[in-house]
């Protein structure tokens, strides 16, 4: 690659993202949204409500487990829900003082890979198998940027390099089935780097992969993120990942958020009674011998939700009050919310 | 790539093997007279008898037969007609008509097959979905033959958009609309194959990728799912092509070509045994070949296959 | 508590964070599994339109072909060769469908012409499956070196294209006009089998191997039943569904093998009154008399749809992902 190609790349890329400048370093705003599924046994609302927002530089974990609605909401901002059977009836999602919800499609469009993008649980599934991984990220230049194939192919391999994978300039070529998974991964996040986004969300990146790579790809997402100053929206059910990583903590239960937190406060002190279970289930060594502490019961049929709050049905605090008055997200302390009626007995135990 | 062709031509010679053994044991090998058959409605001459039985060493025990069969087959030796004829002088005059025939059925069937299917795809449970589906069921259940005739009756006939019959010389234009019957079938599959692949690729996790990657719709559809759902419709059209190749001996009838489609024809209808079978043995082995063409195809369209 | 309605429900939760559209596919195998699976399809069936108008289509012909005087006074080898190709006449007492050359009424011939094809589609399905399923069975159940030495027999048998070889055995046998009606019949039905079966024998082995590792069949094998039993009462039942739809879909196109060898000459053969052979000798008065093209060939078309079109809406059925 010759440095003029490399600054006419620039140039481009400036231009692209000069549209899109946060205010007063907020990146996102999501207000008050909806998703609903419709589906032959009826309408399943999975996210209801859901109000949070992001800033330059932040990363925001956003707990909860299987049907809570998280990936929902992450698919929802990256526009990738498949409308139909998914609705977004209510809301707004702001990017840069901009409703993505109200942008023509085309316009859209142009925002997935040089505004947001995201990598997901499976890299194996995610990447196409009969395509070359060099050709899968060159493709992100060819299509936004408009370089030509050997230019394109040449980004690609600076950001394999960067996303250490050994040999990149003779591996570029490789399919994805001949990596392995932590490797595969690193190839989906130079994939969603590689137009210098400005927010990246990771829908459970860590997963699918054995222990000892999950931190090397937490390290690496973190890097990245501090180098360009990304926005990171990091989607998980596994609290150990979250503790690094993040700035602040969102706790989803029944397509609610039900608590938001930095991550210090959140930890040594939840404010929602699911939050403490989720983090007395946790195994910790300096309560080594005690039985861990599940939370009883599994999350509620989206289709038939449970009147008042979704959590009482697990709930040890539960009274007669949660299963009638759903309780809102409402400011506990300063900075951090909760959706609970006994928020102070929670604080205080 | 290389270590998978060489598998590949290894697999394949126990079937061409086995299959000219087939042929060769139901012709010549069962109990009963074999010359029955091969010399029109009369029996056959003794000259010509003897000759037979010299040429096919129907004297020899039946290993050694057919490894003389194969030793021929494989010089190119297909044996004379009662005749006189040399059959594989007269299948080499007949061959390039046949293939062009089947070179536009298989565009055809391409072409149209794959477009239906991704329309149909694409607006699943719309109109233009039900219209291919019910269509193409109804162009399965019509046998070839009653395709080529009706279509002769109507596009030949009625209409005058085609000639009815086909000149020995045999053009491109004549051969048109012989070769979409021949396709017609195919085309169906083709589209129904394409349909369900890509409406189950659709579905798939790269497909969301694409989508996150910021890729226009045509871009995801046309270039990432449509790739992966023709990985079957390839395969689909190398094992159709024996089908293809046994409607050609029918579509050479029905529009009398002079192929060698036609050729079998003729030669089932003046009863000539020894025409018939060489002819048709012959097609056994194109389609051989063509299926471990198409295996290879398979190999270069899915990475999967020819790294492992 | 309202504990236990809800926690039963939850059960259901579909699971979002997988995948939106939610299709869980059913792990096959389990009796009860199978069961409801049935029970899903045929309520599903019941509701699609084309499942009756095939069975209906089915039922006309196979009472065609057991009972054709039901269908017409007529006796098809009646010929007045005064009326050769007379043209349809559409009085109460006249030839709805026309005279073929020699004077048949074409309408007797066409109804009496079910019964070959019927016959053949039935018995040809019949000896495939059969053979199919029981080399697909023994290959997989086996497994080791008994089930490679098959399927590679099984793939020399698929290397030969179905019309081809059909053609070549017809050559080799063929009919005179000695031959009695159930032996030409006979002879088709044999080649088609010969032909046929290894497809059978693939499916049913791919579907033998898929039930073979589920526990309740390692359980009766641990529990010392003997492989016969365990064949007969574990995995057959759980692997016939695939086959099944396969054969009455085959059922069409053996109609159509036949009918298209007819028509080459080397099918069926007179006295056996087939479509094949109608539609073949129509095609030399195409220009005069067409009406000896269209009957037989609306009769034949609409048998082979209503096989492969019930193949097809059941195969949907227990299938839902092709939907």
């Amino acid at each position: 690659m010759t440095t003029t190609t490399q600054s006419r790349a620039d140039a481009k890329a400036a231009a692209a993202h000069a549209a899109y400048q946060p205010v007063d370093g907020r990146l996102l705003d999501v207000e008050n949204l909806h998703v609903h599924f419709h589906t032959s046994d009826g309408v399943a609302k999975a996210i209801n409500g859901v109000s949070f927002h992001l800033d330059q530089g932040e990363s925001l974990a956003i707990l909860g487990e299987s049907g809570s609605g998280k990936s929902v909401t992450a698919q929802a901002i990256m526009g990738i829900l498949d409308v139909p059977p998914a609705k977004i009836p209510e809301g707004h999602i702001r990017y840069c003082g901009q409703d993505l919800l109200a942008m023509p499609e085309e316009q859209r469009r142009k925002t997935r890979g040089p505004e947001i993008s995201m990598i997901f649980q499976d890299a194996l599934s995610s990447l196409n198998p009969v395509f070359p991984v060099g050709w899968q990220i060159a493709e992100m230049f060819r299509e936004h940027r408009g370089l030509n194939k050997s230019d394109a192919l040449a980004q690609a391999v600076r950001l394999m390099e960067r996303v250490s994978i050994p040999g990149a300039k003779a591996r570029v070529k490789a399919y994805p089935h001949q990596f392995s998974g932590g490797m595969r991964q690193r190839i989906m996040i130079a994939m969603a780097i590689a137009l210098d986004p400005a927010i990246l969300i990771a829908d459970e990146p860590t997963t699918a992969l054995d222990v000892t790579v999950q931190a090397q790809i937490m390290s690496l997402l973190q890097e990245l993120q501090q180098e360009r100053k990304m926005g990171l929206i990091l989607i998980t059910h596994d609290l150990g990942v979250v503790a690094d990583v993040a700035d602040r903590i969102a706790v989803m239960y029944a397509g609610r958020l039900i608590e938001t937190a930095d991550v210090y406060t959140g930890y040594a002190n939840p404010a929602h009674p699911y939050t403490k279970g989720l983090l007395d289930s946790l195994p910790r060594l300096d309560q080594k011998g005690q039985t861990l502490a599940a939370i009883p019961g599994l999350p509620p049929n989206l289709l038939k939700m449970p009147p008042g709050c979704a959590f009482h049905p697990r709930c040890p605090l539960a009274r007669e009050r949660c299963r009638e008055e759903r309780p809102e997200l409402v400011e506990v302390r300063p900075g951090r919310f909760a959706a609970c009626h006994y928020t102070e007995e929670v604080l205080h135990a | 790539m290389g270590k998978y062709i060489v598998r590949r031509l290894l697999l394949m010679i126990p079937v061409v093997v086995g299959a000219t053994f087939l042929i060769y044991a139901m012709v010549f090998a069962m109990p009963g007279d074999p010359l029955a058959g091969r010399c029109g409605e009369r029996p056959c001459n003794p000259a010509f008898a003897a000759k037979f039985r010299a040429d096919h060493n129907l004297n020899d025990p039946l290993p050694i037969q057919y490894a003389k069969y194969l030793g021929n087959l494989a010089q190119g030796d297909l044996g004379e007609t009662f005749q006189q004829v040399k059959v594989a002088d007269e299948l080499q005059q007949r061959y390039p008509i046949t293939t062009r025939l089947a070179i536009i059925a298989i565009l055809f069937e391409l072409f149209i097959g794959v477009l239906a299917g991704v329309l149909s795809g694409i607006r699943r449970g719309k109109f233009i979905d039900n219209l291919v589906l019910v269509s193409t069921l109804i162009v399965i259940a019509i046998p070839t033959f009653v395709i080529g005739s009706l279509a002769q009756y109507a596009f030949g006939l009625k209409l005058g958009w085609f000639p009815v019959t086909v000149s020995p010389q045999a053009t491109w234009f004549e051969l048109l609309l012989p070769g979409m019957v021949l396709g017609a079938i195919s085309l169906a599959y083709v589209a129904r194959l394409t349909r369900t692949n890509l409406v189950e690729n659709l579905r798939a996790d790269y497909v969301r990728t694409a989508t996150a990657k910021g890729l226009s719709r045509a871009r995801t559809v046309g270039v990432h799912t449509l790739r992966n759902s023709l990985i079957p419709v390839v395969t689909f059209v190398g094992a159709d092509f024996g089908g293809l190749l046994g409607g050609a001996i029918i579509t050479e009838r029905i529009f009398n070509i002079r192929g060698v489609g036609g050729y079998i024809f003729q030669s089932i209808h003046s009863r000539d045994g020894v025409a018939v079978v060489g002819a048709v043995t012959v097609l056994v082995i194109v389609f051989l070949f063509m299926n471990l063409i198409v295996d290879l195809l398979y190999g270069v369209l899915d990475p999967r296959i020819s790294h492992d | 508590m309202t504990d236990k309605t809800t926690s039963s429900d939850l059960t259901k939760a579909p699971d979002l964070d997988a995948t939106p559209i939610g299709i869980t596919t059913p792990a096959g195998g389990e009796a009860t599994e199978a069961r409801s699976l049935a029970s899903d399809a045929w309520r599903e069936l019941r509701q699609r339109p084309l499942f009756w108008v095939s069975l209906a289509i089915i039922a006309v012909f196979v009472l065609m072909a057991i009972f054709p005087q039901l269908f017409t006074r007529l006796d098809p080898t009646d010929a007045d060769l005064a009326k050769g190709s007379d043209p349809p006449s559409f009085t109460w007492n006249g030839a709805w469908f026309g005279y073929d050359l020699q004077g048949y009424d074409i309408y007797a011939r066409t109804i009496y012409g079910a019964r070959a094809s019927i016959l053949v589609g039935v018995f040809a399905t019949i000896l495939t499956s059969l053979l199919g399923v029981l080399i697909g069975t023994f290959a997989a159940y086996a497994g080791g070196w008994v089930d490679s030495l098959m399927m590679r027999v099984t793939d020399i048998f698929f290397a030969i294209p179905f019309l081809l070889g059909g053609i070549l055995f017809m050559t080799t046998f063929a009919n005179d006009a000695n031959t009695g009606y159930f032996v030409i019949v006979g002879k088709v039905v044999l080649v088609l089998a010969i032909l046929g079966w290894p497809s059978i024998a693939r499916l049913m082995r791919g579907s033998v191997l898929q039930v073979k590792p589920n526990d309740y069949v390692q359980a009766a094998r641990a529990l010392g039943a003997s492989p016969w039993r365990i064949i007969r009462s574990h995995i057959l039942p759980n692997a016939m569904a695939p086959v099944l739809i396969v054969s009455m879909i085959n059922l069409g196109a053996y109609i159509s093998a036949e009918a298209s060898l007819s028509f080459l000459g080397i099918g069926l053969t007179p006295p056996a009154i087939s479509w094949g052979v109608a539609i073949s000798d129509s095609l030399v008065y195409i220009r005069t008399a067409p009406h000896m093209l269209i009957f037989p060939s609306i009769f034949l078309s609409l048998t082979v749809l209503g096989f492969i079109m019930l193949g097809d809406v059941v195969r949907d059925a227990f299938d839902p992902k092709t939907r």
